[in-house]
Order: C-alpha cells, then sequence, then structure tokens
C-alpha cells in the first residue's frame, strides 16, 4: 500500500484547471439560452454535479459487487468512500437545484422537478446507508450488509426515477432525449468540460478521503499493537 | 430435504410460534384500524375520496413496517439466528420463509383493513385488491432483508424505518397511483416490475447479510 498520493495531486490539479475553463467558458463565451436567458447558465454546474453523483453511486455499487465477488476486505472502504461522495455531490445537486428552481420559477422547491425528487429520494436512502454503518459492529457482516445495501442503491435509482415519472406532471424540461443532446454544439462542448471537471473532482476527493482513511486505519493498528 | 420442503418447514416455524405467543398479529390489525380512525380525523371533512386512497396506503405501509420491526424478534432473543444460518439448507430458504410469513400477517391484517376502509372512506375495487397484494410481495421481499439487517445493528427498531421507508417509496407510487388514476395498467405493470426486481436481489444477496 502506498501513501503518496500522486493521483489524487494529479486528479485534484485536472479538476481545478477542467472547472476554471468550464465557469469560464459557461460565464463568458457560451451563448444565452433562449428561453431561460442568463440564469440557464447554472446548467453548467447542476447538471454535472448530479451526474457525478450517479458516478459515484455507481462507482460504490461496483466496488460493493466486487467486495461480496473477492471477499476483500479492501473493497469496503472504497464502496463506502464512493458513496460518500455521492452523498456530498447529492447535496450539491439538491442545492443547486433549488437555487435553479427559484430562478425559474419563483419556488424553493418544485415536486414537478423530477432529478431534484428523485435526489432527495436517494439522499434518504443513503443518509440510511450511513445509520446502518455506524450502528453495526465493524467486520465482515457489516462489510457485507453495506456492500448489499449499496447495491439495491443501484436498483433504486432507475426503480425511482420511473416511479417519479408516473407519479409527475411534466414541468422539467427534458434536455438529453433520445435522438441526442437538444442543444447547441458550443453549449454541449462546455457541458462535457464541466462534467470533465466534476467528475475529475470527484477521483481527486475520493482518492484523498480513501488515503486519509487507509491511514488512519494504519495508525490504529499500529497503536493497538504497541498498547 | 428439497428447497420448498425447507422453505415449507421454516414458514410453518414461523405461523406456529406466532399462533401460540400472539405478539404480532394481534398488534397488526389493532395498528391499521386505528391508523384509519388517525386518518379519519386528520383529513379536512370535505376531502375528497382521492386523499382517502393516499392514506390507506400510509396505513399499509407503516403496518407492515410494524410487522417488519417484530419479523427478526424471536430469533433474536433467543439467539436462534446463527443455528439457522448453520442448518444444512440454502440461506436463501430463511428468506423465503420468513418473507412468506411476514406477508401472511400482512394479507390478514389487509383483509381487516380494506373492508374497514370501505365502510369508513371509500369502497374498494378489484384493481385496489390487485395493487395491495403486489404491493405486498415488494414490502415482504424487500422488508425482511432489510429487517435481517437491522436486527444485527444496534439501532434496531429505530433502523428498519429509515431503510425501508426510501425503498418504499416506489411501492407508495404504484400503490396510489393504481388507486387513483384512470388507467391503472401500467401502475400494476410497475408494481409487478418492483418486485420482479427487488425480489431477485433480495433473494441473492440475503445470505450475505445473516453470516458472520
Amino acid at each position: 500500500m502506498s501513501l503518496r498520493n500522486n493521483r489524487g495531486v494529479a486528479l485534484a490539479s485536472t479538476a481545478a484547471l477542467l472547472l476554471l475553463a468550464g465557469i469560464s467558458l459557461a460565464f463568458f463565451w457560451v451563448p444565452d439560452d433562449v428561453d431561460q436567458g442568463f440564469s440557464q447558465r447554472i446548467f453548467y454546474i447542476h447538471v454535472p454535479v448530479a451526474l457525478t453523483a450517479y458516478a459515484c453511486f455507481g462507482w460504490g455499487a461496483w466496488k460493493a459487487l466486487r467486495l461480496l465477488w473477492t471477499g476483500e476486505v479492501r473493497y469496503d472502504l472504497e464502496s463506502y468512500t464512493a458513496v460518500h461522495m455521492g452523498v456530498i455531490f447529492g447535496i450539491l445537486t439538491l442545492v443547486t437545484g433549488s437555487i435553479w428552481a427559484r430562478i425559474s420559477w419563483g419556488v424553493w422547491w418544485s415536486w414537478g422537478e423530477r432529478q431534484l425528487v428523485l435526489f432527495l429520494v436517494l439522499f434518504l436512502f443513503y443518509s440510511a446507508y450511513f445509520m446502518l454503518r455506524y450502528s453495526t459492529e465493524p467486520g465482515p457482516r457489516r462489510e457485507r450488509m453495506s456492500a448489499v445495501y449499496a447495491l439495491f442503491g443501484v436498483v433504486l435509482i432507475p426503480v425511482s426515477f420511473l416511479a417519479i415519472r408516473l407519479a409527475e406532471g411534466f414541468i422539467h424540461p427534458t434536455v438529453f432525449t433520445r435522438d441526442g443532446p437538444q442543444m447547441a454544439g458550443s453549449m454541449f462542448f462546455v457541458f462535457c468540460v464541466c462534467f470533465a471537471g466534476t467528475l475529475a473532482l470527484a477521483g481527486a476527493l475520493y482518492a484523498n478521503e480513501l488515503l486519509g482513511k487507509r491511514v488512519d486505519a494504519s495508525l490504529r493498528e499500529l497503536e493497538e499493537a504497541r498498547a | 430435504m428439497t428447497y420448498f420442503g425447507d422453505v415449507a418447514a421454516l414458514a410453518r416455524k414461523d405461523l406456529l410460534l406466532e399462533l401460540r405467543s400472539r405478539d404480532t398479529l394481534p398488534a397488526m390489525l389493532l395498528f391499521v384500524v386505528s391508523t384509519l380512525v388517525v386518518f379519519h380525523f386528520a383529513l379536512p371533512a370535505d376531502s375528497s375520496d382521492v386523499a382517502a386512497g393516499g392514506l390507506l396506503w400510509v396505513a399499509i405501509v407503516f403496518t407492515a413496517l410494524l410487522g417488519l420491526t417484530r419479523a427478526f424478534a424471536a430469533e433474536r432473543e433467543q439467539r436462534l439466528l446463527d443455528g439457522l444460518v448453520l442448518a444444512p439448507c440454502d440461506r436463501s430458504a430463511i428468506w423465503l420463509a420468513k418473507g412468506a410469513s411476514v406477508m401472511a400477517f400482512l394479507l390478514l391484517a389487509e383483509a381487516v383493513a380494506l373492508p374497514a376502509f370501505a365502510l369508513f372512506f371509500a369502497p374498494v375495487d378489484v384493481t385496489l385488491v390487485a395493487a395491495v397484494l403486489l404491493a405486498d410481495i415488494g414490502i415482504a421481499a424487500v422488508g425482511t432483508l432489510l429487517a435481517a439487517m437491522a436486527a444485527a445493528s444496534r439501532a434496531r427498531e429505530l433502523l428498519l424505518p429509515l431503510l425501508f421507508l426510501p425503498l418504499a417509496i416506489p411501492v407508495i407510487v404504484g400503490g396510489v397511483g393504481a388507486t387513483v388514476a384512470d388507467e391503472p395498467a401500467r401502475y400494476l405493470g410497475f408494481l409487478a416490475l418492483y418486485d420482479l426486481l427487488f425480489a431477485i436481489l433480495s433473494w441473492a444477496s440475503f445470505e450475505y447479510v445473516v453470516t458472520e
């Protein structure tokens, strides 16, 4: 196990560069949206953050699957850290989405906005993940229970999405459809830059957090050995 | 013994235990009727049947939660789960048997709740009964797995609702949709899809939750 954090530093620099570029492009280069004007630019933060949260939950579930498959203990910490990052980006999605709803529709919360409702459900679901972890004794059973719960999460995402779609009207503007993205090329380019930036940011945070947790665990082992 | 022989034996054990101790079922029956009475006073006098239909689903989910909290109580108090896990049968048979007994209690509670609902609020039709049956499968499947998880934690009764309610939201959506919408077929289909997905997932993952 290497305690050098080269990958984390590389990811963090990439994230800083891409996000700086993405935000500058979003503010100074991309044309205003025809319908929503300047305020639509929060799209370049809100949507990449939301997609990154999905990516984190997916990554956490993948690591959980690996844990159940191989039984290797290190996947537990990796899965937990990924879910942790996912929750942070999920909260950011809720906050930015709420701001966007306020600007566009004049309300802080709209049950008609599917993505926001979905993130609220996921936020509740993954908060219970932490409750489960903190109220169970550390050990192989906790690792496997967390893994199973994380796997339930990735099944819940599409099921909840379908449920919310069934339950609600269609207020939310549909940007990505089956015919491909409905936006100008320049907008799509800036969106991609921002998305790559938030993904790199999540990667950097993940690498950093994982390293910290591993150092913490080795430190505890050393102290136990000394005592 | 065959797989289903194991399941039948385990489910029989749960039902027999309940028949002798009468711990869970009377509580569920009383709870669901009390809930409906509370809802009568919570609803404004001129509210529609649609609102009452939604509340029926709240009553069902919370009654199920009450039963699920007790699902592994006997195993936990008598430290029986280790013995069950050591028994020479497939671990998923334990899940299936426990789910079946949870579902049996839930069905009995609803056999009281639906007539009471028809009496107090609005008539019950075939679609509603079908939706309730489909929802029960999903609730029992997911709930049994989560109850096993919660039983292993320190927080137990406190933890189960937190784990269960986010997963029950799609069931509520499907159930309420089937109750109030003009075209209930798609909501029933959605409930069936939920049952299928989560039953397979719970069936496959139960072993990991109960083994030390």
